[in-house]
């Protein structure tokens, strides 16, 4: 317990040091799923869009899985 | 020719697709060990104490918004010279990429500069360079989608991006040139790097981490765009339908 404080408390720069890396995570994870999330929501749109025009879809774009 | 063989967004969705794996495997791998190695493993600085365990994430994210601009303005010559469509699309999926890092660079370097200098923020060369490149960034975002024609507005960025990019040796310099609070550089030397290899692996890990992460959005982001454009084309040729 007393390790994992000392650990947690990193010689008294921990408020510093664990802001620096929550902020990173929550920038990098948040950019990652919202970027990743576009990507679905709008591959979602074209597989709509493709099946209520077949012909026109198959033209070109993204081959459907 | 090389470049000219990808400008095909159909051949570029088909490398995407491939690359996509590893590159996300070259975030994960490099990060994971990376992060274990900064907070575990990598000594304390002599001076710095523990406080010097943020450079393993400030340097990093510094690194990548000059990286970052540096691709902006390399893909926005190419879509102004040679009218590459991927390029553009490039240049618009880096720019939020690109403030992030640079504003995580600004936030992370202010957590470092308050135990160390005593003050969140300072008017020196360097800080002030990197706050313009953040808000170089907020005007690429911001011209990208100004004008109805979109066209207009990717030149209009392009154009900044080119102009903006004078900023980019200012930042890398201004520690040089100037008198600042902010340490001159360590790794990037011309004598080679002067930080000890235990502080030395953790950091390239996690700039390497950095690297692929970019890499892997980007190519995302890239695809996103690429399908958004092919939804308004059908969408477009719906409404016209008879």
């Amino acid at each position: 317990m007393e390790e994992i404080e000392t650990f947690l408390a990193m010689g008294e720069h921990g408020a510093f040091i664990w802001p620096a890396y929550a902020l990173t995570a929550a920038v990098m994870i948040g950019f990652a799923v919202s970027s990743w999330r576009d990507l679905r929501a709008r591959r979602k749109a074209l597989r709509a869009l493709e099946a209520a025009a077949p012909e026109r879809g198959r033209r070109g774009g993204e081959a459907a899985p | 020719m090389m470049l000219h063989r990808f400008a095909n967004p159909t051949r570029f969705l088909r490398l995407a697709d491939k690359v996509l794996p590893w590159s996300v495997l070259l975030t994960v791998a490099p990060l994971a060990v990376g992060l274990y190695l900064a907070l575990f493993v990598a000594p304390p600085d002599y001076q710095q104490g523990e406080s010097v365990r943020i450079m393993y994430v400030h340097v990093p994210a510094a690194w990548m918004a000059l990286f970052v601009y540096t691709s902006i303005a390399i893909a926005s010559a190419v879509a102004l010279i040679w009218r590459h469509p991927l390029a553009d699309l490039a240049a618009k999926a880096s720019s939020p990429i690109g403030a992030g890092f640079t504003f995580l660079a600004l936030a992370t370097g202010s957590l470092w500069g308050k135990p160390m200098w005593g003050a969140w923020w300072v008017w020196d060369a360097r800080l002030t360079s990197v706050l313009v490149l953040f808000f170089l960034y907020l005007g690429h975002m911001a011209l990208m989608n100004a004008f109805d024609d979109p066209v207009r507005g990717r030149r209009a960025a392009a154009i900044l991006a080119l102009v903006g990019f004078v900023n980019v040796p200012i930042i890398k310099f201004s520690v040089e040139w100037w008198n600042t609070l902010h340490q001159p550089a360590s790794v990037l030397r011309l004598d080679g790097p002067s930080i000890h290899p235990d502080m030395l692996w953790p950091l390239l890990l996690m700039a390497t981490g950095f690297t692929f992460y970019y890499v892997t959005l980007l190519l995302i982001r890239v695809k996103s765009e690429l399908i958004a454009a092919r939804v308004r084309v059908l969408s477009m040729s719906g409404l016209n339908a008879p």
